[in-house]
């Protein structure tokens, strides 16, 4: 039998499995039946081992593919595997836009149900579970509708699990009317950490949506300067003339890949610099389009190809309010070892959900790419997990490629109720991932 | 399963208790590695041996005793091995090694023949069960330690050199015959390095510790190089020496 190479979007390792592509719910069923081991897997865009399974089945659910009509309430139900690019094809020239959305367009719903993903408007809206009506779902007990309402002990895990609950089939979730396809975006330079982590904590809630870049590689008084940007959107009678059309597709490819290396502590630091000094001190009320604004990375198609073979891996923590100083220190790490790290993107988090696996908690996150090659990068993420426990905070899984099962259980206090609903749907362990196998997650 | 940076969870090492498989044991144990197999030729070794690996770290440690000189049991060690793990098996370090004096073995038939065994014949057998059973699981590593001596045979230590260097030329077929299993095969090529195999050898230069050694393992692990040189310029050292004419690279090497 022939394999299929994967690897996550970081392109840390690649792993062998067999591909299948279902288009229905008795094919999937069938499926899981059968094989000893099944993840599913969109796009691809996790970043680690998520959707990987080496040795075992890797459903891709890209032939699920419908999108329904969307009803005067703005509520539509779409495949699993309609990317969120797909779906905004569809709704933004209707006037509706996605309730939460990742930096790139190109996920599925089933993958940005599965990580739980949240978007610039966490502190206002929260992550996608709470955006979400119902969901079709293939266990290897069968297939199941879950909703808040059914089986919500299901619902409710399925969010931030990773896919380890069952092939997501469908999802019906509430989309968000909008007026324009503009935002209009306040900017602020602000010369450090501090600064910045002020600006957020003080102003965030009158903006819909707000983010902050982050340098992490400058040090001293400037140590971790940033550029913050907030919006909301923009309404006709904001605009002088307004449109809604949908995104276009990237313009610029990396063709191949850039020698490792490419990205190295120097290069880095010009780029950040040369980035921070380009934008403006101050900005009120600027519009930008929505992919401008939403979607930065999608402008470059398969920007991973510049961190070169060796990949490169991205870590997300969040800590709650009262660990603020867990940022800094992060940061401080960083910038004071010198592996190089490209602009770091920190953000508020409102209020965390019911999933026992779901990632955010009240407060701050911060995620950070980071280029495999350093021989120092592997001490100093495991150095990060100890500062994060002691923050009371935790590492997203849509990002990670290298926990450790303890450090992942100290995180993930509630890894012991996601464990019995997987049992409960599951019992013969089927449901399985490099990821789940990595954090101990495939059940026993 | 391994992480990004390639360290195992579950790890086999065959010859476990030479001095850089415990200081790579060690530093495995330390990272990621839970569950260690340690296969050796001496019981009071192996338990050192394996007794460090629990200090480093590691949850579960068990250990298979075994004689490299009889090829004819090398599948049996390594499926011994892979049941103790009970588990994938996410990397299998293949460290047997024999050196000696070259003096004394070169004129013995038997002794001569021993070398041979223990570094090529034995290793041979054992990676053909290890791929086996790795290309069956869809996945894992094989790290298999070869030598500087290994790419170009020096007159001083031509029976260790020459088996290592028939060992490595094969891993290299081996590595390609791994493609798209899943499965991949790493040489280590170190120079000399301060152990107790190589005592008494006298100090030439770009002679490292275990440390070094086991660092930039560690290394070639993240990287993913199909080669890993230890220290790293020996890599472009090697690259000019080999290509030496033989009086004078018989001048250079055996002065």
């Amino acid at each position: 039998m022939t394999r299929t190479a994967l690897s996550g979007w970081g392109r840390t390792s690649t792993s062998y499995a067999d591909v299948v592509s279902p288009n229905n719910e008795s094919d999937i069923a069938t499926t899981l039946a059968t094989s000893p081991g099944v993840i599913a897997r969109g796009l691809g865009r996790s970043y680690g081992d998520a959707a990987l399974l080496s040795g075992g089945v890797v459903l891709s659910n890209r032939d699920l593919n419908g999108i329904g009509p969307i009803d005067a309430d703005g509520v539509v139900t779409v495949g699993a595997g309609v990317s969120i690019d797909e779906l905004l094809a569809q709704s933004i020239p209707r006037g509706w836009f996605v309730p939460v959305t990742t930096g790139t367009r190109q996920v599925t719903m089933g993958g940005a149900v599965a990580a739980d993903v949240h978007g610039k408007n966490h502190h206002v809206d929260g992550s996608i579970a709470l955006h979400v009506l119902s969901m079709r779902l293939v266990t290897p007990t069968g297939p199941v509708t879950v909703s808040p309402e059914v089986d919500a002990e299901l619902f409710w895990a399925t969010f931030g699990a990773m896919g380890l609950t069952g092939v997501l089939t469908s999802v019906t979730l509430r989309l968000i009317a909008i007026e324009t396809d503009r935002v209009l975006v306040d900017t602020d330079r602000l010369a450090n950490l501090d600064a910045v982590m002020s600006a957020m904590a003080l102003g965030d809630n009158a903006y819909r949506y707000s983010v902050a870049w982050v340098d992490c590689m400058s040090r001293g008084k400037h140590m971790g300067r940033a550029i913050l940007t907030r919006g909301v959107h923009a309404t006709k009678s904001d605009l002088e003339s307004s449109s809604l059309s949908s995104p276009k597709d990237a313009k610029l490819v990396v063709p191949f890949d850039a020698p490792s290396g490419l990205l190295n502590p120097l290069s880095v630091r010009v780029f950040n610099e040369v980035w921070f000094r380009s934008a403006p001190r101050h900005e009120e009320r600027e519009p930008q389009t929505l992919s401008t604004f939403f979607h930065p990375l999608d402008g470059v198609r398969d920007w991973n190809r510049l961190y070169g073979r060796r990949g490169f891996v991205q870590y997300q923590f969040c800590v709650p309010d009262r660990s603020s100083e867990t940022v800094v220190a992060a940061v401080d790490l960083l910038s004071s070892s010198k592996v190089a790290s490209f602009l770091a993107v920190l953000k508020r988090f409102g209020p965390a959900n019911r999933g026992p696996l779901s990632f955010p908690l009240e407060g701050w996150t911060l995620a950070l790419d980071l280029p495999v090659g350093s021989s120092k990068l592997s001490a100093i993420l495991d150095r990060l997990d100890e500062l994060v426990l002691e923050g009371a905070g935790r590492v997203y899984l849509a990002k990670d490629a290298r926990l450790s099962p303890e450090k992942f259980a100290a995180m993930y206090p509630r890894r012991g109720e996601f464990l019995a609903v997987k049992e409960r749907i599951d019992p013969e362990h089927r449901m399985s991932s490099d990821l789940a196998r990595r954090l101990d997650l495939v059940g026993r | 399963m391994e992480n990004a940076f390639g360290q195992p969870q579950t790890l086999i090492v065959l010859g476990g208790t030479s001095d850089i498989a415990r200081g790579l044991t060690k530093k495995l144990a330390a990272a990621r590695a839970h569950t260690v197999v340690l296969a050796g030729r001496s019981r009071n070794l192996l338990d050192e041996a394996s007794e460090e690996a629990t200090t480093y770290g590691a949850a579960t440690v068990d250990t298979v005793v075994f004689d490299a000189k009889d090829v004819t049991d090398a599948g049996r060690v390594v499926a011994e091995c892979f049941d103790k793990v009970g588990d994938t098996v996410d990397l299998v370090v293949v460290a047997v090694g024999l050196m000696g004096d070259q003096f004394e073995k070169e004129d013995d038939a038997a002794l001569a023949g021993e070398v041979a065994t223990v570094n090529f014949s034995w290793p041979v057998a054992a990676l053909a069960e290890t791929r086996r059973r790795l290309v069956a699981q869809g996945s894992g590593r094989i790290l298999v330690m070869s030598s500087v001596a290994a790419v170009r045979v020096r007159r001083s230590t031509y029976l260790y050199g020459g088996a290592k260097a028939g060992l490595d030329r094969l891993c290299e077929g081996m590595a390609d015959s791994l493609e798209g299993t899943g499965v991949r095969l790493q040489l280590v090529r170190p120079g000399v390095v301060r152990t107790r195999m190589s005592a008494g050898l006298p100090n030439v230069p770009f002679t490292t510790d275990v440390d070094d050694v086991v660092k930039n393992i560690m290394k070639g692990l993240a990287n993913g190089d199909p080669v890993i040189w230890s220290p790293p310029i020996l890599r472009y050292l090697f690259a000019v020496l080999r290509h030496l004419p033989r009086s004078l690279w018989r001048k250079v090497m055996d002065r």
